[in-house]
């Protein structure tokens, strides 16, 4: 083991004409590492909140999301019950133990909720997402116990709530709140960057959806309405 | 341990290939669809171009550093609890892996695609080691069902008609009601969906490959539309990674820049849906995921790449857009080029993996149209690179003796431009005369490679350097 490692190192090195105790390449390997810089960031995905919403929407429908956006953190229940009962589904939905979703009063929305992972037997999940990014209309997902990873994959209908202020212009941008979360090079087990519902293309190029994934993604947007006024 | 390999035949795979009526029908959608959907995606985003010079700016500068890079990715895999393995060769990757399958007691384990666990023939080393191997990604299982190898490095069934998968589907799942619909493919791709659901849940182990490492914090990306990459690595209790060493990015800023332009390069989408990135085993608390983490980083050839002419070639992100561009791609689809790697991508890295010996006829199947390296969204000087190895094979006498004589003869009167002249003059004088009726010919002596599948036309004129002469004449008298 250590002596296939060595042996790799030592091929590099002598591949490359360095020495491994280098340390001008050392130097400038670790301050990329530490500066963790962003490079070119597409323009579209900047903007004000309004816009970065706009963008996102665009983007996450463009990809055969659909998209709801919710003033208030108690209409989130309804808001689910509206798209089960719209795609005849049944109110039933299973989630992780985020805050933000127990936070909310799930009595009266006719929806009967069951907490933990998935094990493959549940229709509908719904997760939290850490944030949004507008350019490619992408929720970022991180697991845990709040967010357990198979209720983004297994259920069929996966329903993910995200606050309009987390939707950020960029990846880098959410790369950057994560570390400040969990400090400089730290990162959490899973994060799941999602655009859209699954899918393939693998028979004759033709696009399917829901290969092994969801077959549905439905995004609600927490964020009051653009003029304050519901 | 590698994949077998046919490359030494290639003409006669070539061959075969071009006169395979499905495959042809097949390879319409390489020829239409993709090339349209990237040029779409492209044209959609102006930061497009810059993106590609960064691209290859980030695969230069690991490359150069790649050593460090590794220490610490290294460093943070095992920080983050997860154990790293190096191995020099296929087959010492393959028995890391069986290893690991064999004190897990794993009887079954699911994949994701990954196209350096082809390389290193891992499905038969696990295989042999009494190990079930499940395919997940839709068009890898439908080309296990069939015992055959991807066409294609991101689409692997992309040889296969509708009719050839409902066709193995009937085979192979016998346990399904035979006289079931399966005319859409809708139903094809629910049936897989089905029968996968019960494997991913009931896999002891799971294995996908990388996209990216990321050295800063020790994580591994896939990039995947399905979401069988996650099931594989989620459900079962053990994960292993098993990818080349210089997948490496430096930061996640690093892989995000790469990001942009690797789906966009291959599918024509601005992101693909799932893009997943993974630190280490399951953390406390956590209620799913992995209880071990394994990554296998596989040399197998690559760092004796570096620092020679074919390091440009490790740039590669395994797009797929220089096959999808190839004219040469499109008329004889991925199984001719005899490897894991077709393409023009697959006529440098096969010869510089295996061998000149064995690879060095794949270089030579390029018109050098130039479009492979128009679409490399890193900027590999695929042309530039099949030439080199076009001369190694010449100058270690690889290349058959009819082409060498051909050569030497067309050597002989190159250097000598009277003599060159004089010849092609009578030659194509002779041609025109002889043809002048038909307008074409049929039959060429020592041409028959070309006429046996179109018509030589008739010469119209003089030589090209004659014509060229009078035109530059013509200039002359203009410009005066």
């Amino acid at each position: 083991m250590k002596e296939a490692r060595d042996q790799i190192f030592a091929s590099i090195r002598r591949s490359l004409g360095v020495r491994e105790g280098d340390a001008v390449r050392r130097q400038a390997a670790e301050a990329r590492m530490e500066a963790a810089r962003p490079g070119i960031q597409p323009v579209r995905g900047r903007g004000a909140l309004e816009d970065r919403i706009a963008m996102f929407t665009r983007q996450a429908q463009s990809v055969s999301a659909s998209v709801a956006r919710v003033p208030r953190a108690a209409d989130i229940p309804a808001e689910i019950a509206c798209f089960l009962r719209d795609n005849n589904l049944p109110p039933a939905v299973r989630m992780g133990n985020d805050e933000r979703l127990r936070d909310i009063n799930w009595q009266g929305g006719g929806l009967e909720i069951s907490h933990g992972a998935s094990d493959g037997s549940q229709l509908n999940s719904v997760s939290h997402a850490e944030g949004g990014i507008a350019e490619t209309g992408t929720l970022a997902l991180v697991s845990g116990p709040h967010n357990p990873t198979t209720l983004n994959f297994l259920p069929d209908n996966h329903i993910v709530v995200v606050r309009g202020e987390a939707i950020l212009a960029t990846y880098e941008a959410i790369f950057a709140q994560l570390r400040t979360r969990f400090g400089k090079g730290v990162m959490p087990r899973t994060i799941n960057l999602i655009t859209g519902p699954s899918r393939s293309a693998d028979i004759e190029q033709k696009l399917l959806l829901g290969a092994h994934g969801p077959r549905r993604l439905h995004v609600i947007i927490l964020a009051e309405s653009a003029g304050g006024d519901v | 341990m590698t994949a077998p390999m046919t490359s030494p035949q290639f003409k006669d795979n070539a061959h075969r290939a071009l006169g395979d009526a499905q495959l042809q029908k097949a390879l319409g959608n390489v020829r239409h669809a993709v090339i349209e959907r990237r040029a779409a995606a492209a044209a959609a985003l102006p930061e497009f171009e810059a993106l590609r010079d960064q691209a290859r700016d980030i695969r230069d500068h690991v490359l150069q550093h790649l050593d460090i890079y590794l220490e610490e990715y290294e460093r943070k895999v095992t920080a983050a609890g997860g154990h790293v393995h190096f191995a020099r060769t296929g087959d010492e990757a393959c028995r890391i892996i069986t290893g690991i399958a064999r004190r897990r007691g794993a009887k079954s384990v699911t994949k994701g695609k990954s196209m350096v666990s082809e390389e290193i023939g891992l499905n038969g080393a696990l295989e042999r080691a009494g190990v079930e191997v499940i395919e997940t990604d839709l068009g890898e299982y439908i080309i296990q069902l069939r015992g055959e190898t991807p066409s294609h490095i991101i689409m692997p069934a992309v040889h296969l008609n509708q009719e050839d998968v409902e066709q193995e589907f009937r085979k192979r799942h016998t346990h399904l009601d035979a006289g079931r619909n399966l005319e859409d493919a809708e139903t094809l791709l629910a049936e897989a969906r089905g029968i996968l659901r019960q494997k991913f849940l009931a896999a002891d182990m799971g294995i996908t490959g990388a996209n990216f490492l990321v050295a800063e914090t020790g994580t591994s990306i896939i990039v995947t539309n399905e979401g069988n990459g996650d099931l594989t690595q989620t459900l079962p209790k053990v994960h292993v990674v098993v990818a080349s060493i210089e997948k490496i990015a430096p930061t996640l800023e690093d892989a995000a820049a790469i990001m942009r332009v690797l789906a966009r390069s291959a599918t024509g989408q601005d992101m693909s849906v799932y893009t997943t990135l993974s630190t280490g085993p399951r953390r406390p608390g956590d209620v799913d995921g992995p209880e071990e983490y394994h990554v296998v980083l596989v040399d197998n050839g690559r760092s004796a790449m570096l620092g020679t002419e074919f390091q440009d070639m490790l740039r590669c992100i395994r797009c797929g857009a220089c096959m999808n561009h190839c004219p040469v791609y499109h008329a004889v689809g991925g199984h001719a080029y005899g490897w894991v790697y077709p393409g023009p991508m697959g006529a440098v890295l096969t010869p510089s993996l295996m061998g000149v010996d064995k690879g060095g006829h794949l270089p030579n199947a390029s018109t050098f149209c130039g479009r492979c390296e128009d679409a490399c969204p890193v900027r590999i000087p695929l042309p530039k690179l099949m030439r080199h190895w076009r001369e190694r094979e010449f100058e270690r006498h690889l290349a058959p003796v009819r082409v060498r004589a051909g050569l030497s003869l067309w050597g002989f009167f190159a250097r000598r431009p009277l003599l060159y002249r004089l010849g092609t003059s009578i030659a194509m004088r002779a041609m025109g005369w002889l043809g002048r009726k038909r307008g074409h010919f049929a039959r060429v002596p020592f041409a028959g490679g070309w006429t046996s599948y179109r018509d030589f036309p008739t010469p119209q004129g003089g030589t090209f350097q004659a014509q060229w002469k009078k035109r530059e004449k013509g200039r002359q008298g203009i410009s005066r």
